[in-house]
């Protein structure tokens, strides 16, 4: 099975900022492929490499065979494309945007875009500048989901989406990838993309620093907790993989590895659960803990990820 | 933005403590407003008030330069006072053998125009432009009243047009004008642009779009140019309908009359008020006329690749041809007049015979380049067209289809291309259609819109140099479009005035076209800037090829 995007060594320059650095990304054919990074870390600026619409400085970028940059027009016929910040022509309305976009890609399925504008719920009789930001990505979202493509590059699709939406983009994006088709999904919502992809790109300061399916990295992920037990909380600080841990009496917190979770359950049990919450870790988190000490290296000193703002710029100013 | 956020916080708390003064709420922030407008347009203002200045003054000094004694005041006025068709273009020929008033006549209504140019392109960024980005509300969400931001936008404006006024009157005395005549000169300016910046508040509050709102009032603006030219070629009634004419009336060095000031003063107090009681009327973001719903589905042609630029384009095409298109019809009408004169004045007879060609044609030519080069701002913003949906992120979405680039901004550049030529061609025909009925000759119709089309290849170098710089040089774009044009229009309009060199005057594509209908057809310049067109628009199509796209 050949990759329907293959990247190795991206570099990508403005003036004087490095925002690509030598990224890679292996897409297979028919996977859902998550492409994670805080803001600022370079995905859109990938997919908009990988679109045919910035040209790469260094490295090897293929596209569904072909050349990005050079086979552009060819490729889009194949490909949709979701925008992280939907812009609209002001006096366009949504469904002439839907049909627009289709029809520049090549013809659109006419039965396929209306259950999407009725799925998603989407007024297409109103003008792009009436539009919500919601609203305006519904547009791009039902334009992109309704067109009969093989690849489909979603950059951040659900910013700005209600829970219920989210579910139903959820849903269209299986029955896509059940036809066999290939999504590359950015996101900064580990979530999102737990919930739908087989493998993960995980990219900082525009290089990709770990790439694999879901469960290899467990290993980064940590569950926070939230406990009230029976009796006094004793034993947890003992266990293997748990962190920042506080104990007040018959309550604590912390977080676990996410490997290690069944122990700390156990061991939980054993004292008499009363209540408990779990949290999900968000990718900041992750990033800032397991790159976490990399990162206070990079900003001058302890605390300076943490701290952010003002011990960050303290640093930066006494070096 | 340090600013912005510093005012309205400050306004805040001085707001928390005095909770009683209502009456002034609809103001709250104004001041802070002012000076971050004055910090965001620290550069821009200064630019048009040099611009502005430096054009006054040196086709002031080229007039003394011109005219060293009375005598040659005299000899150059006698044959002015009954030329219909510069008086059409410039304006009523008062005191015009004197230097002050000679001066004043030669800038004339041009002068006018582009003050009230500068009000409408500043009040309109701070007004409308600003809403419809979403900018106000970020604003108005702060304690910052209804009326303040329309408000402050009318103070900045105003502020840079008195200084412009100040200082075309230091400039004048600098000369060694009389100080009255001074003083009325740069009022008269000052107070029309400022009637102006209130036409484009009101303009602003009806309009979901700045666009439009440009539309609106560039088009009174135009309007309020014919109206005085139709009343300054007959007795002068109809002048006082027009605000340029309630300018020109205030008479500098011809015994000057200062009440018109008041009137041009009391319209614009009028024209906030309107403004004001049209807020208090609206919804933030919306217009007067509520956003009805559209179609739900794309009409056949809008998905080809030409369709979505001609629906984005349509509407500011046909505004701009109705416009000229009307000019054209007024110009027209006034042929006959012009054509009495050649057997009442005899020097002009002479005049013109030097020139070549006859008085009618001459002056046909001269209404004809100075439409051509107004059309050109049309075919500078048509092909501006790509860059803003660029920059407004609008084109990403469009890139990322099968549209391939050269079909993307090809279709704009073939929209400002032809919409000029579109445009040059029916304000030709509309000319000569009104001068055919007149003096009974059908002919005059395809003549004077093949005149017209004369000057096409001008604005299609105008296209192509907008499209090059897309294509190479995108960030620098807009501003060096518009600056070349602005250059045009002040080469065409006052060139021969400011005794330029002629390097400079070439440099505008308008000096190359040959003076039709009063001189012959030259092919070798049409040919010329057809090719340097083409060859412009290929490097810029070729250039948008290699470069990155969407940002």
């Amino acid at each position: 099975m050949t990759a329907a995007i293959s990247v190795s060594g991206l570099v990508k320059t403005f003036g004087h900022v490095r925002a690509l650095d030598g990224l890679d990304l292996e897409v297979a054919t028919g996977e859902v492929h998550g492409f994670l990074g805080p803001n600022g870390s370079g995905k859109s600026t990938t997919i908009r490499v990988l679109l045919g619409l910035l040209r790469p400085d260094a490295g090897a970028v293929r596209l569904l065979g072909g050349d990005p940059w050079h086979d552009a027009v060819e490729l889009h016929r194949r490909l949709a494309y979701v925008p992280g910040d939907v812009n609209l022509w002001p006096n366009l309305t949504g469904g002439e945007v839907v049909d627009l976009l289709g029809e520049l890609r090549g013809g659109l399925d006419r039965r396929r875009r209306d259950e999407m504008i009725e799925r998603f719920d989407l007024d297409p009789r109103k003008k792009g500048r009436t539009y919500s930001k919601g609203n305006r990505q519904k547009v791009a979202l039902v334009a992109a989901l309704a067109s009969d493509v093989e690849l489909l590059v979603l950059d951040e699709p659900t910013s700005g989406l209600d829970p219920l939406m989210e579910a139903v983009f959820q849903d269209t994006v299986r029955e896509i990838t059940g036809d066999g088709r290939t999504v590359l999904l950015s996101s900064h919502v580990l979530a999102e993309v737990e919930a739908l992809g087989d493998r993960v790109s995980i990219i900082r300061a525009g290089r990709t620093v770990e790439s694999g399916t879901l469960a290899e990295m467990r290993h980064l992920t940590r569950t926070s907790i939230s406990v009230e037990t029976a009796g006094p909380v004793t034993g947890l600080d003992a266990l293997a993989g748990v962190h920042d841990l506080v104990v007040d009496d018959h309550r604590a917190t912390f977080d676990v590895d996410t490997a290690r979770l069944d122990d700390a359950m156990r061991h939980l049990t054993s004292l008499g659960i009363r209540g408990l919450t779990s949290q999900p870790p968000t990718l900041e988190e992750l990033f800032l803990r397991h790159y976490g000490d990399e990162l206070s290296e990079l900003e001058g000193g302890p605390g300076g990820a943490a701290g952010n703002g003002a011990a960050g710029t303290a640093a930066g100013a006494a070096g | 933005m340090t600013t912005a956020v510093a005012g309205p916080e400050r306004t805040a708390r001085a707001a928390g403590v005095a909770p009683g003064r209502r009456r002034s709420r609809t103001l709250a922030g104004t001041w802070a407003l002012v000076r971050f407008l004055v910090r965001l347009d620290r550069l821009r203002i200064p630019v048009w008030i040099a611009g502005i200045v430096l054009s006054v003054w040196s086709s002031a000094s080229s007039v003394k330069a011109f005219y060293p004694t009375q005598a040659d005041l005299d000899a150059a006025a006698e044959p002015l006072y009954d030329n219909v068709a510069v008086i059409a273009l410039q304006g009523p020929t008062y005191a015009i053998d004197t230097l002050g008033g000679n001066i004043v006549f030669n800038i004339g209504g041009f002068g006018y125009v582009i003050m009230g140019l500068m009000a409408m392109f500043l009040v309109g960024r701070h007004t409308r432009a600003d809403e419809e980005a979403g900018r106000t509300e970020l604003l108005r969400a702060t304690v910052v009243g209804r009326n303040a931001p329309v408000t402050a936008a009318l103070l900045v404006t105003g502020g840079g047009l008195a200084v412009t006024g100040a200082l075309i009157t230091l400039s004048m005395l600098a000369l060694g004008l009389p100080a009255a005549g001074s003083v009325a000169y740069g009022a008269a300016m000052a107070a029309f642009g400022v009637f102006f910046a209130g036409v484009t508040a009101v303009a602003a509050q009806v309009t979901e779009h700045n666009r439009p709102a440009y539309g609106i009032t560039g088009a009174l603006l135009g309007l309020s140019f014919v109206v005085r030219a139709v009343g300054d070629v007959g007795d002068g009634t109809v002048s006082w309908l027009s605000p340029m004419g309630w300018a020109q009336s205030v008479r500098p060095y011809a015994g000057e009359r200062w009440w018109p000031l008041l009137l041009l003063a009391a319209g614009t107090v009028a024209l906030v008020g309107v403004a004001y009681a049209l807020l208090a009327r609206r919804d933030l973001g919306g217009g007067l006329v509520a956003a009805r719903p559209g179609q739900p589905t794309a009409s056949r042609w809008l998905g080809r690749p030409w369709g979505l630029t001609v629906r984005l384009q349509r509407a500011t095409l046909l505004a701009w041809a109705s416009g000229l298109v009307t000019t054209g019809i007024v110009y027209g009408s006034l042929g006959e007049d012009v054509a009495d004169l050649v057997g009442d004045s005899e020097q002009v007879a002479d005049v013109i015979a030097q020139a070549g060609g006859s008085l009618t044609d001459s002056y046909f030519a001269t209404s004809l380049l100075m439409l051509a080069v107004i059309t050109g701002g049309y075919a500078v913003s048509s092909a501006l067209r790509p860059r803003s949906e660029e920059t407004g992120g609008r084109a990403e979405p469009l890139l990322a289809t099968a549209l391939s680039r050269t079909q993307w901004a090809g279709s704009h550049l073939a929209m400002a291309v032809g919409g000029s030529t579109l445009i040059l061609a029916a304000t030709g025909a509309a000319m000569g259609a009104t001068y055919g009925l007149i003096v009974g000759d059908a002919g005059q119709v395809p003549r004077l819109t093949g005149a017209a089309l004369g000057f096409a290849p001008a604005l299609w170098v105008l296209a192509g140099l907008a499209t090059a710089l897309f294509g190479v040089l995108p960030r620098a774009t807009v501003a060096v479009s518009w600056a070349v044009f602005a250059w045009c229009a002040l080469v065409g309009f006052l060139g021969q005035l400011l005794d330029l060199p002629q390097w400079a005057m070439d440099v505008s594509p308008f000096e190359h076209v040959p003076e039709l209908p009063a001189q012959g057809v030259e092919w070798p310049p049409l040919v010329v800037l057809t090719l340097i067109a083409a060859a412009l628009a290929t490097v810029g199509l070729a250039g948008l090829r290699r470069r990155d796209a969407g940002y």
